[in-house]
């Protein structure tokens, strides 16, 4: 790897903690708590991307990419510059053979900078294709990838109750760049850029700063901005079905594909003001779970499984019909489970006094047609929660499988 | 976080009425544990002063379990909470004055219930009781029964003109017709809503139409008559269609509504729906994408919420006086923003709206909507 340590430079400082065991530049052996876990590197290569199954860190940068070039060459060229650049900032590395603050003193910085000092941060870097990458809107191939579409990267249809904006929606290549500290995603997702200035623009991007979901047993559920816990049915690294939910399997095509997933982005803006003058019945009504610690209404504690037959007074059921956490249950859709994992957002205010915040909804899933579509589907038709969400923002994407060192990301679908 | 919920917060109005006993007291102090399994009801304590009580109940049975607060003849119920889950807690808040009273939890929610006394000590808090106003409850009930069935009538009728015009191709007519009809569905929006199968057939916005839905209702027929470009007008046939279902949708909204009875947290919640709607439809300028008659429905809206306050207000008046002077106060500011954007005999359109006025009126519908969402509760404690 070709790039300036950044953890060289905090050794310089004193700052050794951040050291993880990956690349053999200037590891220390540090004695380490749960504090330095959360700075450790998250390893780029292998057979997945990271950043799906990996536990969900606490902030998110994502950005859509539309390509500006015609170029299959340039396409290529950029992946495999985003891939070596991933590969270094991930490892806590700086990006380019001379780094933020060295090389020839008349040319600007290779890497950006505001990250020196910072550790690894869990830093993962995962990259997907959306559908116009394979086709354009009339339907013509643009770089020779029209005969690989998946079948499953599908345009979603137009479900009750959207108000997408043009400007956050769709892309050709979407990051998602995750990381424990915001600085460090935000670092990554602009040195990408500017690596694809020529080849690729950035269509629009969304900053998260909380984490809400968990996807692994070792996390706590975490809350959404309406103060309660949900999804705690996801995926988790843990569970015995969790590679078979969300990565394409061998016999599920295309082969460019097996290793890889789907991915669903929807920026959710939520009425925060209307839902805080709502009654905590009502509010508990609507998720089907308790506001202090997520139990399902008929009982028990957050991860006891609900009871959707439990009646209450008058044989009116515990978890309403229309309640948010029955209609997504994936025992509503034939067990089929999707791995979430969203972050809460907010972005200034709408002019009307009322904060722009929500939940930018990521899913990924071994097949859209069979999980986030269904579900999706029927939350827009049933959902009492839709009074209080909009859903503003949209992405469809098919996120390739990993790489081994020396690869790109795509490489697989570029030498089908 | 947990744990820190303040009375001022919990019950803003609540605590005015307080006024005289020890209100900087917090629930906490005051809160009774209440532990519900299936063979036994363990009350923390037998006894509490006056004011304002929380029982937290606690449900460590298996069965689901109610906890009440029976006045002593074991018949008169002054406060429950229902369809609490196994494992599950949830609070119990009301105003008691001094006397004997039982305490039950109902695990199964058959039977008695596993009773014991309570007394209630005098603290010298001068309160209005929760169940004290039930006759005036019953009176705003009554009053808004009939608001609501006469609003419907009135939409009845003045369907019929507005049909009649648009079908006669007379749209000029239909058009100046349009919002004023609106404003009595939307004056009723809340119970209108809540019969789940009509409101999509008659206000579903096109925004909300799922892929391959039937589009029927007043917002169809409200593209048809402010057509935007590139749009292919309905034929008569369609027309003839289209006002049929109109029509026999609001004929059966009228005899539903006709023997509805509400209760007193349906007004409180209704008027802070109307309020919401106001928010999030019509300040917006989403409700009515093609005539911009939003604020039509704005003053509907704010009209229903007001009817069921002023409906509730001796109610509100006797329990939290400073919550009804501050309801009443940003009721008129409301009023006297809108009234601001009047024209003729109704409003400028929404497209009229410079962002500043949109802004000022959507800050004075905030101001009424926070304390509003108050009224239940103090209400019905």
């Amino acid at each position: 790897m070709s790039a300036v340590s950044r953890r060289r430079f905090l050794g310089l400082i004193g700052a050794g903690a951040a050291t993880a065991a990956v690349g053999a530049t200037a590891a220390v052996a540090v004695s380490r708590d749960q504090a330095d876990a959360l700075a450790d590197a998250v390893p780029f290569f292998g057979s997945h991307q990271a950043g799906i199954l990996t536990p969900a860190q606490d902030r998110l940068h994502f950005a859509a990419f539309d390509l500006t070039t015609e170029r299959r060459d340039d396409v290529i060229r950029m992946l495999r510059a985003w891939t070596d650049a991933a590969a270094a900032m991930t490892a806590g590395l700086e990006v380019g053979e001379f780094g933020a603050t060295a090389g020839p003193y008349d040319a600007p910085p290779q890497d950006t900078g505001e990250a020196l000092g910072l550790p690894p941060s869990g830093l993962t870097v995962t990259i997907g294709f959306g559908r116009s990458l394979f086709t354009d809107s009339s339907g013509g191939d643009r770089f020779g990838l029209a005969g690989h579409l998946p079948a499953g990267l599908i345009e979603l249809p137009t479900f009750p109750g959207d108000t997408l904006d043009p400007a956050r929606t769709g892309g050709d290549i979407y990051v998602q760049a995750c990381a424990n500290d915001p600085q460090v995603a935000v670092h990554a997702v602009r040195n990408l850029a500017r690596l694809g200035f020529g080849t690729a623009t950035v269509r629009w991007s969304q900053l998260g700063f909380g984490r809400t979901s968990s996807t692994s047993a070792a996390q706590a559920t975490p809350r959404n901005l309406f103060g309660f816990k949900d999804g705690t049915a996801n995926v988790k690294a843990e569970d015995p079905d969790a590679n078979t939910s969300v990565w394409v399997q061998p016999a599920d095509g295309p082969q460019w594909m097996v290793g890889g997933t789907f991915g669903v982005a929807r920026r959710i803006r939520m009425t925060i003001e209307t839902w805080d003058r709502t009654s905590l019945r009502e509010q508990e009504a609507i998720f089907g779970r308790t506001k202090v610690d997520g139990a399902p209404l008929s009982g028990g504690d957050e991860f006891t499984e609900p009871d959707f037959g439990a009646m209450g007074r008058d044989d009116v059921p515990l978890i309403a019909m229309d309640s948010h956490m029955r209609l997504a249950h994936p025992s509503r859709h034939g067990g089929v489970r999707m791995l979430r994992r969203g972050y809460n957002y907010t972005d200034g205010s709408d002019g009307l006094g009322r904060l722009d915040a929500g939940l930018f909804f990521l899913a990924y899933q071994r097949d859209v047609r069979t999980s986030f579509l269904p579900v999706q589907q029927m939350l827009a038709r049933s959902d009492t929660l839709n009074e209080y969400i909009r859903h503003t923002g949209s992405a469809v994407f098919a996120v390739p499988p990993g790489v081994a060192e020396g690869g790109y990301i795509g490489q697989a679908l570029f030498e089908a | 976080m947990k744990g820190a919920s303040l009375p001022g917060v919990l019950t803003a109005g609540a605590l005015v009425a307080l006024a005289g006993c020890t209100s900087n007291e917090t629930t906490a102090d005051n809160a009774i544990a209440v532990t519900s399994s299936d063979t036994a009801c363990e009350v923390s304590s037998g006894q509490a002063p006056s004011g304002t009580l929380t029982f937290n109940v606690t449900n460590a049975g298996a069965q689901v379990t109610e906890f009440y607060l029976l006045a002593e003849d074991g018949l008169r119920i002054l406060g429950e909470v229902e369809n609490i889950g196994p494992g599950l807690r949830r609070d119990l808040v009301l105003a008691v004055p001094p006397g004997k009273y039982l305490t039950a939890c109902k695990p199964g929610m058959t039977g008695d219930g596993i009773r014991a006394e309570f007394t209630i000590t005098d603290s010298g808090a001068d309160l209005a009781a929760t169940g004290q106003f039930a006759e005036q409850i019953q009176q705003a009930a009554d009053t808004y029964a009939f608001y609501v069935k006469d609003q419907a009538e009135q939409l009845v009728a003045d369907t019929d003109d507005f049909v009649e015009a648009y079908l006669a191709g007379d749209d000029d007519r239909a058009r100046a017709l349009y919002a004023p009809t609106r404003m009595h569905w939307e004056r009723i929006e809340p119970v209108a809503e809540s019969f789940g199968d009509l409101d999509p057939k008659l206000d579903l916005r096109e925004a909300d139409l799922e892929e391959g839905q039937d589009w029927t209702g007043w917002h169809r027929i409200e593209k048809d008559l402010w057509p935007p470009v590139d749009y292919r007008p309905m034929s008569p046939a369609q027309r003839q269609k289209i006002s049929k279902l109109l029509v026999a949708d609001t004929a059966t909204l009228l005899s539903r509504v006709a023997d509805q009875t509400y209760r007193a947290d349906q007004l409180g919640n209704g008027a802070k729906e109307l309020l919401d709607e106001v928010a999030t439809g019509k300040v917006t300028g989403e409700e009515e994408a093609w005539s911009h008659t939003d604020l039509w429905d704005f003053q509907a809206n704010v009209d229903g919420a007001r009817v069921a306050f002023d409906a509730l207000a001796p109610v509100v008046q006797g329990k939290d006086p400073e919550l009804a002077q501050m309801l009443e106060s940003r009721f008129d500011d409301v009023q006297a923003a809108l009234d601001q954007h009047r024209k003729g005999d109704g409003f400028v359109l929404y497209t009229d709206l410079s962002p500043n006025q949109v802004k000022r009126l959507a800050a004075s519908v905030d101001a009424l909507a926070e304390p509003l969402s108050q009224l239940t509760a103090t209400v019905v404690t």
